[in-house]
């Protein structure tokens, strides 16, 4: 079993199900990436992962523990940090309070790992007295991730950090992601670039309509002739 | 030249000095309006009544203080009372959040519920001043009444005309400026200032990030009972203490957390001031200014009064509907009001 796993996830926004029986798992050091058409679940998957869905069926397990019961606040304690999709900064702060407010959790001395986001992100530090409202997307982006890097997470979850940048700095998004995850933590990405992702990726799912239709190595699923038919465009 | 000057002394006694201390006086109440806009997203109704309980508070401190022979000098004893009128007014805010307010944010009310749900607390802190002492006018004012009289500025300077400062004029202003100090301090520099930006600015990320929403709510209302007493008081200091007073400035105090940008407390800051000058300029009867700028024959017969005093709300109205109107959102607002 991976060591953060949604099992048989069934859940809904109210109405009819969304997910089916549906299972994503990721582990440390290793990027999983969850591609699959539109309105497939990707993003529900995810918040669903993250506890900000109520679970009908299935249960979310964190180093073995169920985690099922826990609301997203307590989830950031254990260790996981969720970067959404839509929204992900705090606009009227500036790029160095997001990362503040990112280690709100924490009590603890947080410049070290103030220096590492930097140093990952090099033009944050350039922009960090600068309200990160007024950044460009792609830079909004790596505040959004450097902000969910401020709790050393065990375990980081991305809802398309490439919707809406250019190719050029989709690619440096990805080169950063890779940086991150061979620091141990473990990144369950939610992609609409599906080629660009599973390139980078140690574990695909592919999703169709709430459920696994192929689970597989980045590779193994790149290679797959049927999937690169259905999703990838040939 | 001096004639220039005693014109200048006019303006400074009719408009300048009482426009400073009526818009110190506005921009506390805004600041306590856009706070709770920012963090708890509605309008609250009852911060007039919040405005008038917490003057009430202090004053009945005031006259404890007083009937126990305790001054504050040159300055009014309501000022020593005042951090006990705060505490009496944070009491009261948190005893409505739980009571009232906490329901409404459990079931995920719309903005809409909220405001009739503040109407509601302000009928009923309403009802309660008027219990407790009634709704009469009265003064509290005491210390020394003026800290530059009319006559002797004439004195000083050989002018005509007199300039008066009220020594509740220059209290009003310098809390202000001591208020609004730490409230910006306490927003930009502590991490849980920074928290209540941060929550205000994007609910959910906030929850994301571990902060603690009801924590945030708790400070919102402290805070905010902070603040609105401290803008009742000192205008019952500077006017009287009536209760009805406090449910008409209700207007004003809204259109100036409007004109700044609903949920910005520097845009409250200007709006208050905004709306103090803008009632007293177009109020204001220029006719001794302009008898002494204009040559003998061309001074004016009439009062030259824009609008009778009587109708000062309606400024406020109207700069109400003409930012709506032209920027929703207004001066350094990024939401619509």
């Amino acid at each position: 079993m991976s060591f953060l796993v949604g099992e048989n996830m069934t859940c809904g926004y109210g109405g009819a199900d969304i997910l089916h029986a549906c299972t994503l798992g990721v582990d440390p050091g290793e990027i999983a990436v969850v591609v699959g058409p539109n309105g497939a679940g990707k993003s529900t998957a995810m918040k669903a992962m993250f506890g900000m869905l109520h679970l009908r069926e299935g249960r979310v397990m964190l180093d073995g523990v169920d985690i099922s019961a826990l609301a997203p606040q307590e989830r950031v304690i254990h260790g996981m940090g969720f970067v959404p999709q839509n929204n992900n900064v705090f606009t009227g702060m500036t790029v160095e309070e997001n990362l503040e407010m990112g280690a709100f959790i924490r009590r603890d001395d947080i410049a070290a790992t103030m220096e590492q986001v930097f140093g990952l992100f090099p033009i944050l530090r350039e922009k960090r007295k600068q309200p990160a409202g007024e950044l460009s997307g792609g830079q909004r982006q790596q505040v959004a991730v450097g902000r969910a890097l401020m709790t050393q997470p065990k375990i980081l979850m991305l809802d398309e950090p490439t919707a809406g940048v250019s190719p050029i700095v989709m690619d440096e998004l990805f080169d950063r992601i890779i940086e991150v995850a061979r620091t141990g933590i473990a990144i369950l990405m939610v992609e609409q670039n599906a080629k660009q992702a599973l390139n980078i990726a140690d574990k695909g799912f592919v999703l169709v309509q709430g459920r696994n239709a192929y689970k597989d190595t980045g590779a193994a699923l790149m290679a797959n002739a049927e999937v690169r038919r259905a999703f990838l465009g040939g | 030249m001096t004639d220039l000057l005693n014109a200048l002394v006019i303006i400074a006694n009719f408009i300048i000095v009482p426009g400073l201390a009526y818009g110190s006086q506005l921009a506390l109440g805004a600041l306590g309006v856009t706070l709770v806009f920012g963090v708890l997203r509605f309008s609250n109704i009852a911060h007039g009544e919040t405005m008038a309980a917490g003057a009430m508070f202090t004053m009945l401190f005031t006259w404890l203080l007083q009937s126990m022979g305790i001054g504050f000098g040159p300055l009014p004893t309501a000022l020593l009372a005042l951090p006990f009128g705060i505490g009496a007014a944070m009491v009261l805010c948190l005893a409505t959040d739980r009571a009232v307010y906490g329901y409404y944010r459990r079931v995920r009310a719309s903005p809409a519920i909220y405001i009739i749900v503040s109407v509601g607390v302000m009928f009923v802190y309403n009802g309660l001043i008027r219990f407790v002492v009634g709704p009469q006018d009265r003064v509290i004012t005491d210390g020394q009444r003026f800290i530059m009289k009319a006559r002797a500025f004439k004195q000083a300077t050989g002018l005509n005309e007199g300039l008066a400062i009220k020594t509740t004029q220059a209290v009003s202003v310098g809390c202000a400026v001591l208020a609004v100090g730490l409230l910006f301090w306490f927003l930009n520099r502590t991490r849980t200032g920074k928290s209540m930006r941060a929550y205000s600015d994007n609910e959910d990320l906030a929850l994301l990030s571990g902060i603690n929403p009801e924590r945030v709510v708790l400070i919102t209302w402290l805070i905010t009972a902070a603040l609105a007493t401290l803008a009742g008081t000192l205008y019952g200091l500077d006017k009287s203490f009536r209760p009805f007073v406090y449910m008409q400035l209700l207007l004003p105090i809204f259109a100036a957390a409007i004109v700044g940008g609903f949920g910005s407390p520097l845009g409250a800051i200007a709006g208050g001031f905004v709306i103090a000058f803008s009632e007293l300029t177009v109020t204001f009867a220029y006719k001794r200014v302009l008898a002494y700028l204009l040559p003998d024959s061309m001074a004016p017969s009439t009062l030259v009064q824009l609008l009778s005093t009587d109708y000062k709300i309606a400024v406020s109205f109207a700069i109400l509907v003409i930012v709506l109107l032209i920027k929703p959102t207004g001066l350094f607002g990024q939401r619509t009001a």
